[in-house]
């Protein structure tokens, strides 16, 4: 499919490719086993200057938007998708800094991020506040020039490698959601600690820890907006982050599929490659086609997103739970088409399977992608009316 | 510090094709890359400039579309690309070539290092790189697997050799040849790819370097290509069966036979 790319777009694609093939593919399988975190590669990112796609270039970034983000995070997924998220949760951390954030704030953070000098993270779980964001308990007190933050946030992507961290907390707690914040905390500020590596059952590359944070002291400074801004940060964060999710879903797919198609086209059963056989060539135009579909909505949902559009929270989700619901479908025929091989550690395609499945979990659970699209098609049909 | 590397651009193949009538590489329908060893050698173009300072120019002689070639280059980190390019330069052996670049680099005016790969993927005869060291009178150190030092205008390589290496201490200015074991070249980078994009590459004639055109293209080039073939395939060895020991004395019989 031609997706009408620029220039500057199919560019970025193909170094992404490129960086991808050559800095990522051949150490896959090896961060996967040891779940080290894979800094020669955010190395080899970093020098691509692919880190700053999506920052504009008064901050030291390439200008692009969400879908220069896509194009990329689908890329480095296709080679392996927990490598990719060194990039696509440094994107999640940053998207706060860079859609609510003040110009002094923009220009203390954005150059570094854009070099790939320094990771980002985003922290909003909690232990009891997962799809219930509202129930978030970690707090940020204003005392004088600075804010006093306490409580501990999970399974937070990059935590511990990266350095500039988005940090949702409550600042008054009589408000519920309105009551929320985003701050900027840089990590060796004193008070904030990181909690045990978490293991897990696939992006076993990615770093996932706890966030601790006791009597941590920032500036005032580092409020992100206002106080009690602190969810529509977070959302409007979403809205443009989750393509991103949805990409790496595509990215994983495409990768599980390309296994697929080369691995059938050499294994030979009753005196042919299994290719040859019409309920294998079935499956893999499917997962082709499906592939594609979400693809085309990851993209379009992209552009509509780096066009300024309001309101996009629907197409968002749409797009991340289309993506990742393809991704874990195209992932589990991949492993079947491998057959007894596609369940061996020793070949590729189970990783595909095993880091598909957080695609459909994070950054929102499917199930609430479907509760943010229904509400919306309810407020359409009102407005409507 | 000024250094020049002299680039080519070559099928991206390993296999060759010869036409049998013209004696020349059979160059249609097959892309073509930059020479494998010369992304050694702007890889170390670029190391140089991080570590000294100064500029990389990046040189190469062939056809209008060789402009890739020095793109590229540019994207990799070189600052300037030229382009040495004339239909009189058509039919040039590695004598006719080091001419015309060793003429190229005079025009270029003051350097301190030329790097060159240790030779093509096309040709193969690693005879440029000395050539253009000797059409310039500067001293030559080829198969170069570490620049160790530069400094009182005096430079310290490790050259390559089968067992081991030589340490050759080389005045400035001069040209080395390298191998592939002196770096790991790096990917492009996106504000290279830029850089490289809207970057004009100069394109020299056979006029602009004041070349003596007695002594270029196929009139300047005294080799003549009598016959080039490919080899056919290696036919399968023997294998030789049975307990080690006896193989082992089998095999010194044999050996026999072949040296004695």
């Amino acid at each position: 499919m031609d997706y009408l790319l620029t220039e500057q777009q199919i560019m970025i694609r193909d170094l992404a490719r490129k960086v991808a093939d050559e800095k990522i593919r051949p150490i896959a399988a090896h961060y996967d086993e040891t779940e080290e975190f894979a800094w020669d590669a955010m190395k080899a990112i970093a020098d691509s200057d692919l880190f700053g796609v999506y920052i504009p270039e008064e901050y030291g970034g390439l200008g692009g938007g969400v879908l220069e983000m896509c194009l990329v995070a689908e890329e480095f997924s296709k080679a392996c998708g927990a490598i990719a998220l060194g990039f696509a949760g440094t994107g999640l951390g940053t998207m706060p800094i860079l859609l609510s954030g003040s110009d002094e704030q923009k220009k203390k953070y954005l150059p570094d991020i854009a070099s790939g000098k320094r990771l980002a993270a985003f922290c909003i779980t909690e232990a009891e506040a997962g799809s219930d964001a509202g129930s978030i308990k970690t707090t940020a007190r204003k005392e004088g020039d600075h804010y006093i933050l306490n409580g501990t946030k999970q399974w937070i992507t990059n935590a511990g490698e990266a350095e500039i961290y988005t940090v949702i907390a409550i600042t008054d707690k009589t408000k519920g959601a309105r009551g929320a914040s985003a701050f900027v905390v840089e990590k060796g500020t004193k008070g904030m600690e990181f909690g045990k590596k978490e293991k897990k059952l696939g992006i076993r590359a990615s770093a996932t820890r706890e966030v601790i944070f006791t009597d941590c002291k920032i500036p005032a400074a580092n409020l992100i907006s206002k106080e009690g801004a602190g969810f529509i940060v977070a959302m409007k964060t979403f809205d443009s982050s989750r393509p991103g999710v949805a990409a790496q879903a595509v990215g994983i797919a495409q990768g599980a599929l390309d296994h697929a198609i080369s691995y059938a086209r050499t294994r030979i059963q009753f005196g042919q490659p299994i290719s040859s056989f019409q309920a294998i060539q079935h499956m893999l135009a499917d997962m082709a086609t499906q592939t594609e579909a979400a693809r085309a909505l990851v993209y379009a949902t992209a552009r509509m997103v780096d066009s300024g559009a309001k309101g996009v929270a629907k197409e968002s989700s749409q797009a991340k739970l289309f993506a990742s619901d393809t991704a874990m479908k195209v992932t589990t025929d991949a492993v079947q088409i491998f057959g007894g091989y596609g369940y061996m550690r020793e070949y590729p395609v189970e990783k595909y399977m095993r880091d598909a499945k957080i695609t459909q979990i994070y950054e929102g659970t499917n199930q609430i992608q479907r509760n943010v699209i229904a509400l919306c098609l309810i407020k359409e049909s009102i407005k409507n009316k | 510090m000024n250094i020049i590397v002299c680039i080519k651009q070559v099928p991206n193949t390993t296999d060759v094709k010869i036409d049998p009538v013209t004696n020349t590489l059979i160059r249609d329908g097959v892309e073509s890359v930059i020479n494998p060893f010369d992304a050694y050698a702007i890889e170390e173009g670029v190391r140089l400039k991080e570590r000294f300072g100064g500029k990389v120019t990046v040189v190469t002689m062939g056809p209008p579309q060789a402009e890739n070639a020095l793109k590229e280059a540019i994207s990799l980190g070189c600052d300037e690309g030229i382009l040495v390019s004339d239909r009189k330069f058509a039919g040039s052996d590695t004598w006719a070539t080091s001419y015309t670049l060793s003429m190229a680099i005079k025009k270029i005016g003051a350097f301190d290092i030329v790097i060159c790969g240790k030779q093509a993927s096309d040709g193969d005869t690693a005879q440029v790189g000395p050539g253009i060291s000797t059409h310039l009178d500067i001293p030559q150190v080829t198969y170069v697997k570490k620049i160790e030092e530069i400094k009182d205008n005096k430079a310290r390589v490790e050259r390559m050799m089968e067992e081991g290496y030589d340490i050759v201490e080389t005045p400035l200015p001069c040209l080395f040849t390298v191998v592939k074991e002196i770096n790991s070249p790096r990917l492009p980078s996106l504000k290279g790819m830029m850089r490289a994009k809207s970057a004009k590459i100069l394109k020299w004639t056979a006029d602009d370097i004041g070349a003596d055109p007695k002594s270029i293209g196929l009139d300047g080039s005294p080799t003549r290509v009598v016959k080039i073939f490919t080899p056919p395939p290696r036919k399968g060895g023997e294998m030789l069966k049975g307990e080690t020991s006896d193989i082992a004395k089998e095999v010194v019989e044999l050996l026999k036979d072949v040296v004695i």
